[in-house]
């Protein structure tokens, strides 16, 4: 995947290395290292995924990283069916028609 | 960055945060324990009117209250004979950011102007980056949001990236993190880079905007009911939202309303740990920052906080994962009101305290939130069972954090559970009194402002320090 400049692209980037990490955080956060996403504009003529880029963010902040995605995209949504939730209103509703009657 | 540049960093952390808010917190202090706290706020705050402008102007404040008629029918069946408080609910969602973090981001961000900065920086995974970006596009500053946002495995909790697309909706920039606190040395960095105005949730201008919360309330509420509700119940977090919300009924004469604090339950989670990041269902809202922020409120990224919960709390309870998704189903079949679960904590509880009120009696939830994809009950859910949490029917309090949701059986099984207040001012007193060379060094004017802080008298206090007195004696003599 191939990116030109001015494509709107995601960035990744190590902030902290492990070693570099603070001594006061639990084992497993130390075993791993600090990273930053951010997304901008390419600067660059030309990149690849992979490669070490230049970007100018949406507020103008020029900063470099590893292109990951290219056009980065939301993929969060309204998850897979909890039958359990189905239960909740016919319960609370049955509870005060009972009330009712 | 190298360790070098990184200590370096921080040691210009006070120079960068002063440039950054232009508070001088030092006129403040006493050399001691003791810090003038009202004079804080009065002197780099502002009046409740101005505030009120202030917000007025960006459409932010005079939400809804909603008699939640339903939902005290259905509480009713839960209760004793003549208990069951009625529960009214004042819907913050209606900001435009969608949360009552909006009357916070509205007062720093137009501070931030005043003063001619050109935008505005504010770490949070939370609402709180709505509400700086949405009032940083309506008042023409530039903004950039920090998120601790994903593990290690670059998996992020659905909850934070809807927050970051609101934010990139409102033309923010959002700096996204994994799991740590060194976030703060990012924040820094970023502070200094930019030279921006740090939009901290605990400046006095952020909580002083949380005040016409609980001033409009105690209104409503008399316009409503005649007089001001009995209590309460305020999610907290950092503290900001019951600071704001108790100034507010206190400046508006309701001194004598019951103020209630309200967590998530997240017992045996580390806030900072990898593994467990994604294990939780609630990012904030939550014992986790609840319960440190209470006991050691200036942890936060300004000198002094001005979010101090323990001076206005009059009881602090938690409610369990399950039982807030619960009633968050509950409240949209109900009352045909659908908010995201984060915002109703303090419903969850409410629910619970009522039963144990009379029926003429009147408790209040002061928030509610926006909810969307990812920040709703189903996607996150979802996302627990996928993430190995057990999700099943049963009785709440079996629930393990980062094990599994219980949703409860039956209403009557949701509980809010009291924690033991003189635990925590002891703690509070402890880690205060842990900040000094000797013991000894406590003056009068401290153990005033500690009995201030932890809304007890000062023979309170001074028990408090004699007992650890003794266990600092007993550690010696060891």
């Amino acid at each position: 995947m191939n990116a030109e400049k001015g494509d709107w692209v995601r960035i990744h980037k190590i902030i902290l290395t492990t070693d570099e990490r603070a001594p006061q955080i639990p084992e497993d956060t130390k075993k791993v290292p600090l990273e930053m996403w951010d997304k901008g504009f390419l600067l660059n003529d030309f990149a690849s995924i992979g490669d070490e880029v230049e970007v100018e963010t949406i507020i103008g902040r020029k900063l470099s990283g590893k292109m990951i995605e290219i056009n980065p995209q939301f993929d969060h949504a309204w998850g897979k069916c909890i039958p359990e939730i189905l239960h909740i209103g016919r319960q609370v509703k049955g509870i005060l028609a009972k009330e009712e009657n | 960055m190298s360790a070098k540049g990184y200590n370096e960093l921080m040691a210009r952390k006070g120079a960068i945060m002063k440039s950054a808010v232009q508070i001088d917190y030092s006129q403040f202090e006493s050399g001691s324990i003791a810090f003038d706290y009202e004079g804080m706020m009065e002197k780099v705050g502002y009046s409740l009117d101005e505030i009120k402008e202030i917000q007025l102007s960006t459409g932010v404040g005079n939400t809804p209250v909603y008699e939640l008629k339903n939902l005290t029918a259905l509480c009713r069946k839960t209760a004793e004979p003549g208990k069951g408080a009625r529960i009214f609910l004042k819907d913050e969602a209606a900001n435009p950011s969608g949360s009552f973090k909006a009357r916070r981001a509205a007062v720093s961000v137009y501070h931030a102007k005043k003063l001619g900065y050109s935008g505005v920086i504010a770490a949070t995974s939370g609402n709180y980056g709505a509400a700086v970006a949405s009032q940083a596009a309506m008042q023409g500053l530039k903004c950039i949001i920090v998120q601790e946002c994903y593990d290690s495995q670059w998996k992020g909790q659905p909850e934070i990236i809807e927050k970051a697309r609101k934010c990139e909706a409102y033309g923010a920039e959002v700096v996204q993190l994994s799991v740590g606190p060194e976030l703060f040395y990012n924040f820094l960095q970023l502070l200094e880079e930019t030279g921006y105005f740090n939009a901290s949730l605990y400046t006095p201008f952020g909580i002083a905007g949380v005040e016409t919360l609980g001033f409009e309330l105690s209104e409503q509420m008399k316009e409503k009911i005649g007089r001001n509700p009995d209590a309460v119940v305020v999610t907290t977090a950092g503290g900001g939202n019951v600071t704001g919300t108790a100034r507010g009924l206190i400046k508006a004469g309701a001194e004598d309303v019951k103020i209630v604090g309200a967590s998530v339950d997240l017992k045996g989670l580390h806030m900072a740990s990898d593994k467990q990041f994604n294990k939780k269902s609630f990012t904030t809202g939550h014992t986790g920052f609840g319960i440190p922020f209470a006991t050691n409120p200036d942890r936060s990224d300004v000198p002094r906080s001005a979010g101090r919960p323990l001076r206005y709390m009059d009881r602090y309870v938690t409610v369990r994962q399950g039982e807030v998704f619960y009633m968050t189903e509950t409240l949209a079949q109900l009352e045909g009101l659908e908010r995201g679960p984060a915002g109703n904590v303090s419903l969850a509880a409410a629910f619970s305290i009522a039963r144990e009120m009379d029926e003429d009696q009147v408790i209040v939830v002061q928030e509610t939130e926006y909810t969307g994809a990812g920040k709703h009950i189903q996607p996150q859910l979802s996302f627990a069972r996928d993430n190995g949490i057990e999700l099943r029917f049963g009785d709440p309090a079996e629930e393990v954090p980062g094990e599994s949701i219980i949703l409860p059986e039956y209403p009557s099984m949701i509980r809010a559970v009291d924690l033991d207040l003189d635990k925590i001012r002891y703690s509070y007193i402890r880690n205060c009194v842990a900040k000094l060379d000797n013991i000894e060094d406590v003056g009068d004017e401290d153990i005033q402002f500690m009995a201030d802080e932890t809304n007890v008298n000062k023979y309170v206090v001074k028990k408090i320090l004699h007992s650890l007195e003794g266990r600092i004696e007993s550690g010696k003599a060891r």
